[in-house]
C-alpha cells in the first residue's frame, strides 16, 4: 500500500469519499484535537490515541467512528477506549464499549469500529476520548535476512496523518523507537527527530480520509517472541487442585538468521554478537504456583528457575539453546494450584472458575491461544463469560478412571498479547456426589479382587478327586 | 534380604482367633516376602528416575522406543510392513523384519492395557518402566525355578539375589528400555518351563516352555543360547544314561512347537532350519527319535546279541545319513555357515581380527575380572559352592543348572554384556548355596540333644568343617560355631545388598544422555547437550534433511531430532559404515565429494575437549579409520598416527590434523580457554594443546554448537555456481 505514490492515494481517497460524503453522519463530527503517540520500542507496537471531539451537527451523537486501514485490522490486537474526565491529577478514565461497526467499507476497504459514548454529545459539546490499540507483526524485518554479528532492522509503516472519516484540525504523532539508530524516515514537514522520539506534526485542518505513509526505518533488538499456538489446558478436580498445561511453539519472527552460527564467538562476545537473538523468558504465573515443570517433546529442560512470593510467582525459563530469528523452540510448561484461589460458588449455586485468559510469558504475541478448561466429570451446562471476543466450543475428553468423560469448555482466540491476560469465568454445575465415584470405583475393583482371591483359595476346582 | 525379613514377620503375634496353623504362617510368610521382594526388585531400579527424570537411557533403547510409538500410533499392520526411510539413508530399513518385536509388542499392550482401564499414560512412562517391570517378574520366575530345583526356600533366596543383581540391574533400571529387559524373564521362563517340563514330562509345561521359547525370540537374538543349551543339556542327559521318556516328550514338543513359531518372527524366519547356528538342535531332535526308536526296537528284541548288532547298524547309519546331510547342506548352501558374531563367542579373538564393527563396541569386550567382581559381589564366591551343592544332589533339574550356569559362565568371560545372560544363573546356583548352608546351619543351633548332631553334618561343607573339629566335644560349641557362621553369613548377605545399592545408585543409573559432574563447589552441573543439538535439529532443520554422524548416535538422531540419518546403531551394512568413516577421515574436500553423494546437508560430532568428556568422537576415531580402513584401502591405520601412538597436538600425523574429524571437531577451537592457566585451545579430554589452530572450513560451515560444545552440527555448503 505503501507503494502508491502519496499524491495519488490522497486523491483517491477524496474520489471515493465524494460518494459518501453527504450520506455520512461524520459531518457533524470534528475532530479538534488528536494527538498519536505510537511505542515501537518492543515488537507489539501500542498505540496511545487522544482525541477531542466536538459535535457540530444539530442532533446528539451518541458515537465516534474509528477507522484503521486494512493491514492495521488484520494485525489488531487490541482496542481499548476510554472518556477521560477531570484536569490533570484527578483524571479518571471511564471505559467506553468499542464494537466493529457494522458499516459498509470505507474508501480503499477502510474497516470501522465506533465507541459508544457514555451520553450522547449534543450539539457543541466536546470530549476527549482515549484510545489504546495493539499491533502486531507490524515491523518488518529488512534486511529480511542479518548473520550473527549483525543487528535487526526493522520497517514501520503508518499514516502521519490520522486516518479519520472526520474533519480533524490539529494534529500530531509522536513515534518511540528503542534506541536512537534510525536509518531513515519519511519526511511529511514539520518532522523533528529528538533522541528516541520522531514527531510528525502538527498538522492543522485534514479533511476526512486524510492519509500520508510515512516509512520509518530503525533498529529495534528486542526479543520478537512469537507464540505461534499456545494451548492451555486448565484442569479442575474438585479434590482442591488445579492443573495448569501449557503447550507452546514459539518462534523467533524477526529477521532470519542467516549462515553460520559460532558458538565461541557467542559465548565470547555476549553483547556483541546475536544481539537480536533471546534465551531467556519470563513466565508470570499465579502466586501459591507447586509442581512446576518445563519440558518438551524429548524430556525435561534443565534450565529454568522458580521465584514465589506471596503475590506473584516468575518462572525464568530458557529455550534449549538461544533463539535466533526464525528459529523455533517447542516447550510445555506445567503447574498445579490450590483450588480455592480460582474456584468459587456463585450466589445460585454453580460453580464458577475465575482465570486469567492470555499467555503468562511477558511480552510476547500469541497468534492463536486456545484455551481448555476441562470441568470434572459430572458437570452440567457449562458457561463462559470472557471480555472479548471468542470462539466457543465443547469437547469431551478422558482422564484417569473417567467412564463418561470430562466436559471441555474450549476457548479460541487469534493475535493475543500480554494485555489480554484478564480474568475469564466459567460457570457450571456440579454435584459433589460425582467426587466419590472415582475413589469408590477404586475400592469396588480392590475388594473385587481380594474376594476373588479369597473364593480361588477356597475352591477346588480339579476335576479329579 | 529375605533372611531378614523372616524372623521380623514371623514375630508378630497373632491374636488368638486368627491364630494360624505352622504350614499356613510359613505360606503367608513366604507370600508376603516374595511380594516385598517383588516389590523391591521394582523400586530399587527407579534410582534414575529420581536422580533425572523419567526417560530412555542409551542408544539402542530410543530405536525401541521410536518404533513403540511408531506401533501405538499406526497399528501393528502398519508397524509390521514399516520400511523405514529415515535410516540408513539412502538404503532405507526394512523395520518389520529386521527387529525382534517382542519388547515393542509388550509395551504397546500394556500400554492398551493401561487404557482399556482407564489410566491414560504416555507410552514413555510405559517405555521406562517396562524394563523394571519385567525384572519384578524375573523374580518370580527365579523363586519357581529355584523351588523347582531345590526347595522353596532357595526360591525365596534366589528371588531376593536376583532382584538386585548389579549384572542384571545394569540392564533393567527404568529408562534402559532394550530387548534384554524383557529377555531375561522369557529365557528364564523358558529354561524354568522346560524344567519343570523334564522333571513332569508332562505336555502342558512343554508347551509352556514352547512359548516362552516363542516370546524370547521375539523378544532377543540371544535366544540362540537357549536353543543350543537345551540340545546340549539333552545330549548331556543322553550321555549320562538319563534318557527317560518325559525328556522326550519334553524335548520334541519344546523343539517342533518352538521351531514352528520362532519362524513366524520374520528377522529369524527360515534361519531357523537353515542356519548353522541351530543346527545342534535339530540334530539332537532326530537323535532323539533314534534313541526313542532304539529303545523300542529293544524292547521288542529279546535277543540281546541280536540288538548290539543292529545298534551298530543303525548308529553308523545314522550318523552317516547325518553327516551327508549336513555336508549336503552346508555345500549347497542350503544351511548357512555360523555368522561372525557366534565366531566371535567361540573365539574371543575373532572379531579383533575380522569384525572391526563389533570389535569396536565397548559391550563386545572380554569381561574384566573386576567388572565380574563389581556385577556378582559375593555372588562371585557363592556360586562355586552352589555347584558344589548340585552335584551333591544330582537329579536332571541340577544338571540343567549346573550346565546353564557354566556356559553362561564361559561366555560372560568372551564378552561383557553377556555378564547378563549369567546372572540369573549364579544367582540360583549361589541361592542354593545360602540356602542349603543356612538350613543346616539353623538345623544346627535349633538343635536341642546331641542326636541330632549326625544329622546336621550331612550337608554344608561349612557346617562339616565347623563341627567336624567339635563333634567329640560338647555340644554348645558346636551351636556357638554355627551361630557364628550363620552371623557371618549375614553379614555377607549384608553386604552384598549394600554393594548392589551402592552400584545402582552410582554406576547403573545415570541415562548416559544427560551427562552429570560435580562442580567447583561440589553442586551437580547437568551437561543437557546431546538433547540441545538434537532438538535444535528437530525444530530448525528442514524436515527431509540427511544427517551425517558417527553410526553411535544414529537412533538417537532418528528419534529425538527426527532427522533422517546415514547409519545407525543397526549395523547391518558395513559398507555404509565404512562410507562414512571414509569421510570422516578424508581430507575436507575428498570428503565433500562422498557426502555430496550421499546427499548429506548436516554432519554432527561429539566433541568432549571443552568439558572433559572423554567418550567424543576423536577418542573414537581409530575405530572409524579401521572400519573405513577395512573396505577403503586409502585410509591406512599408520597415516594417523606417529610412532605407534595416537595424539592430537603438535606431534600429530599430518593427515590426523587435517581430517575431517579432526577439523569438524576444532573448529575455532584454538581460540578458546577452556581452562585457567592453560593456552587457549587446550583439550581437556586428551589433556593437550590441539595441533592445528588455525582451521579453515571451505566446504562446511558451522551450523550450531551447543552450550558445552558437545555436539557439533555443520551445515553442507551447497555447490558453488560454476560460472
Amino acid at each position: 500500500m505503501a507503494m502508491v505514490p502519496q499524491p495519488l492515494l490522497i486523491l483517491l481517497f477524496f474520489l471515493s469519499l465524494l460518494s459518501i460524503v453527504n450520506s455520512s453522519p461524520s459531518q457533524h463530527i470534528q475532530i479538534v484535537d488528536a494527538e498519536r503517540r505510537i511505542d515501537l520500542t518492543s515488537h507489539i507496537i501500542k498505540v496511545y490515541l487522544t482525541l477531542k471531539v466536538e459535535n457540530l451537527g444539530t442532533s446528539a451523537a451518541s458515537e465516534v467512528l474509528l477507522t484503521f486501514s486494512p493491514a492495521e485490522v488484520e494485525h489488531l490486537a487490541l482496542l481499548k477506549a476510554a472518556a477521560t474526565s477531570g484536569k490533570r491529577k484527578k483524571k479518571t478514565y471511564v471505559p467506553l464499549d468499542v464494537k466493529s461497526a457494522e458499516q459498509p467499507d470505507g474508501p480503499n476497504g477502510t474497516k470501522f469500529f465506533s465507541i459508544t459514548l457514555l451520553t450522547p454529545l449534543s450539539k457543541g459539546e466536546t470530549t476527549t476520548l482515549e484510545v489504546l490499540y495493539i499491533l502486531t507483526r507490524s515491523l518488518e524485518p529488512f534486511p529480511v535476512e542479518i548473520s550473527q554479528s549483525e543487528p535487526q532492522l526493522v520497517y514501520f509503516r503508518d499514516s502521519a496523518i490520522l486516518l479519520s472519516p472526520y474533519h480533524v484540525k490539529q494534529q500530531t504523532t509522536f513515534l518511540k523507537t528503542p534506541s536512537t539508530r534510525v536509518e531513515s524516515f519519511t519526511v511529511v514537514d514539520p518532522t523533528k527527530r529528538a533522541g528516541t522520539e520522531l514527531k510528525y506534526g502538527p498538522y492543522e485542518n485534514h479533511p476526512p480520509y486524510s492519509y500520508s505513509p510515512v516509512l520509518v526505518h530503525f533498529e529495534n533488538n528486542n526479543p520478537f517472541a512469537v507464540v505461534e499456538e499456545l494451548e492451555r489446558e486448565i484442569e479442575i478436580s474438585h479434590w482442591g487442585s488445579i492443573q495448569v498445561t501449557e503447550r507452546y511453539s514459539l518462534v523467533h519472527a524477526g529477521a532470519q538468521h542467516k549462515g553460520v552460527f559460532s558458538r565461541v564467538e557467542y559465548q565470547t562476545r555476549p553483547g556483541g554478537t546475536g544481539v537480536s537473538s533471546f534465551k531467556h523468558l519470563l513466565a508470570k504465573l499465579p502466586p501459591r504456583v507447586h509442581s512446576v515443570y518445563y519440558r518438551d517433546g524429548i524430556g525435561n529442560i534443565s534450565s529454568s528457575h522458580l521465584r514465589t512470593d506471596s503475590r506473584k510467582s516468575e518462572l525464568e525459563i530458557e529455550p534449549r539453546y538461544p533463539l535466533f530469528g526464525g528459529w523455533k523452540a517447542t516447550f510445555v510448561i506445567g503447574y498445579g494450584l490450590p483450588l480455592q484461589d480460582f474456584l468459587f460458588e456463585s450466589p445460585d449455586g454453580r460453580r464458577y472458575l475465575n482465570f486469567t485468559f492470555g499467555c503468562p510469558l511477558v511480552e510476547t504475541v500469541v497468534d492463536k491461544l486456545i484455551v481448555k478448561v476441562v470441568l470434572p466429570e459430572g458437570s452440567k451446562d457449562p458457561t463462559a463469560e470472557i471480555p472479548f471476543e471468542v470462539k466457543q466450543h465443547l469437547e469431551i475428553k478422558y482422564s484417569y478412571l473417567d467412564v463418561v468423560g470430562r466436559t471441555v469448555v474450549v476457548l479460541e482466540k487469534r493475535n493475543v498479547v500480554p494485555e489480554h491476560n484478564t480474568r475469564f469465568q466459567v460457570y457450571y454445575g456440579f454435584n459433589p456426589i460425582f467426587m466419590l465415584a472415582e475413589p469408590l470405583m477404586l475400592v469396588s475393583a480392590f475388594f473385587l479382587l481380594f474376594v476373588t482371591s479369597v473364593a480361588y483359595l477356597h475352591i477346588d476346582l480339579s476335576i479329579r478327586k | 534380604m529375605a533372611q531378614d525379613l523372616k524372623p521380623s514377620i514371623s514375630s508378630f503375634s497373632l491374636p488368638k482367633t486368627l491364630k494360624l496353623k505352622t504350614k499356613q504362617q510359613e505360606l503367608l510368610i513366604r507370600v508376603a516376602t516374595l511380594a516385598l521382594i517383588y516389590v523391591l526388585a521394582f523400586i530399587t531400579r527407579l534410582f534414575s528416575v529420581l536422580r533425572y527424570e523419567s526417560m530412555i537411557h542409551e542408544f539402542d533403547p530410543y530405536f525401541n522406543y521410536r518404533t513403540t510409538l511408531f506401533l501405538t500410533r499406526n497399528g501393528f499392520a502398519e508397524f509390521w510392513n514399516w520400511f523405514d526411510s529415515e535410516s540408513w539413508y539412502p538404503l532405507g530399513r526394512i523395520i518389520g523384519g529386521t527387529l525382534y518385536p517382542g519388547l515393542m509388542l509388550t509395551a504397546a499392550a500394556i500400554h492398551s492395557l493401561l487404557r482399556f482401564l482407564r489410566l491414560f499414560v504416555h507410552i514413555r512412562e510405559v517405555c521406562v518402566l517396562t524394563a523394571p517391570f519385567f525384572a519384578s517378574n524375573t523374580t518370580l520366575v527365579a523363586y519357581f525355578f529355584a523351588k523347582e530345583v531345590w526347595d522353596s526356600g532357595a526360591g525365596i533366596v534366589a528371588a531376593a539375589l536376583i532382584a538386585i543383581c548389579p549384572g542384571y540391574i545394569s540392564r533393567s533400571v527404568a529408562g534402559s528400555y532394550d530387548n534384554e529387559g524383557v529377555a531375561i524373564f522369557a529365557l528364564l521362563l523358558t529354561f524354568y518351563l522346560f524344567v519343570k517340563a523334564v522333571n513332569t514330562g508332562s505336555l502342558a509345561w512343554a508347551l509352556g516352555s514352547a512359548f516362552g521359547y516363542f516370546y524370547m525370540v521375539s523378544a532377543w537374538g540371544g535366544y540362540v543360547f537357549i536353543i543350543n543349551l537345551v540340545p546340549l543339556y539333552v545330549l548331556v542327559l543322553l550321555v549320562t544314561g538319563r534318557y527317560s521318556l518325559r525328556l522326550y516328550v519334553a524335548y520334541n514338543c519344546m523343539y517342533v512347537l518352538g521351531m514352528l513359531l520362532a519362524m513366524q518372527i520374520r528377522f529369524v524366519g527360515f534361519q531357523h532350519v537353515q542356519s548353522g547356528e541351530h543346527m545342534a538342535s535339530m540334530g539332537v531332535f532326530f537323535l532323539l527319535q533314534v534313541f526313542f526308536f532304539l529303545d523300542w526296537v529293544r524292547h521288542l528284541l529279546s535277543d540281546t546279541k541280536l540288538f548290539q548288532s543292529f545298534l551298530k547298524i543303525t548308529v553308523t547309519s545314522a550318523v552317516a545319513v547325518g553327516a551327508v546331510a549336513l555336508g549336503v547342506g552346508m555345500a549347497s548352501g542350503y544351511i548357512s555357515p555360523w555368522t561372525g558374531r557366534f565366531y566371535s563367542l567361540l573365539d574371543p579373538t575373532y572379531a579383533k581380527d575380522h569384525i572391526p564393527i563389533i570389535a569396536s563396541v565397548s559391550e563386545h569386550q572380554p569381561t574384566a575380572w573386576s567388572s565380574f567382581m563389581f556385577d556378582f559381589h559375593i555372588l562371585l564366591f557363592l556360586f562355586p559352592s552352589g555347584l558344589y551343592f548340585c552335584f551333591k544332589r544330582l537329579s536332571d533339574a541340577t544338571i540343567f543348572l549346573v550346565m546353564y550356569g557354566l556356559t553362561s559362565m564361559y561366555f560372560a568371560g568372551v564378552m561383557v554384556r553377556l555378564i547378563l545372560v549369567a546372572t540369573p544363573a549364579v544367582c540360583l546356583i549361589s541361592a542354593i548355596a545360602v540356602s542349603a548352608t543356612i538350613k543346616n546351619l539353623t538345623r544346627v543351633v535349633r538343635a536341642k540333644s546331641p542326636a541330632v548332631q549326625s544329622g546336621s553334618t550331612k550337608g554344608t561343607s561349612t557346617a562339616k568343617s565347623s563341627s567336624k573339629g567339635v563333634v567329640d566335644n560338647s555340644q554348645p560349641f558346636q551351636r556357638n560355631g554355627a551361630i557364628v557362621l550363620l552371623l557371618g553369613a549375614f553379614y555377607l548377605l549384608s553386604r552384598y545388598a549394600i554393594h548392589c545399592t551402592w552400584v545402582t545408585s552410582e554406576a547403573y543409573s545415570s541415562p548416559s544422555i544427560v551427562l552429570a559432574a560435580r562442580g567447583a563447589h561440589g553442586q551437580r552441573v547437568i551437561f543437557d547437550d546431546y538433547r540441545e543439538a538434537y532438538f535444535w535439529l528437530r525444530q530448525n532443520t528442514p524436515p527431509d534433511a540427511k544427517v551425517m554422524s558417527w553410526w553411535d548416535y544414529g537412533y538417537q538422531i532418528t528419534a529425538m531430532g527426527n532427522r533422517t540419518v546415514i547409519v545407525d546403531n543397526n549395523t547391518w551394512n558395513n559398507t555404509h559404515i565404512a562410507t562414512v568413516g571414509r569421510a570422516m577421515s578424508s581430507y575436507e574436500d575428498e570428503a565433500y565429494e562422498i557426502m555430496r553423494s550421499l546427499d548429506v546437508d548436516y554432519v554432527l560430532v561429539v566433541f568432549g575437549g571443552v568439558t572433559g568428556y572423554s567418550s567424543d568422537d576423536i577418542n573414537k576415531f581409530l575405530w572409524m579409520v579401521r572400519i573405513g580402513g577395512g573396505v577403503f584401502p586409502v585410509i591406512k591405520e599408520p597415516d594417523y598416527l606417529v610412532n605407534g601412538e595416537y595424539r592430537v597436538d603438535k606431534g600429530a600425523a599430518p593427515k590426523m590434523l587435517n581430517c575431517l574429524m579432526y577439523k569438524l571437531s576444532y573448529y575455532r577451537f584454538g581460540e578458546l580457554t577452556t581452562e585457567y592457566g592453560k593456552p587457549p585451545g587446550y583439550d581437556r579430554a586428551r589433556g593437550v594443546e590441539i595441533g592445528n589452530k588455525d582451521i579453515k572450513l571451505e566446504y562446511l560451515e558451522e551450523a550450531f554448537t551447543t552450550q558445552n560444545w558437545i555436539v557439533r552440527i555443520y551445515k553442507v555448503k551447497p555447490p558453488k555456481n560454476r560460472w
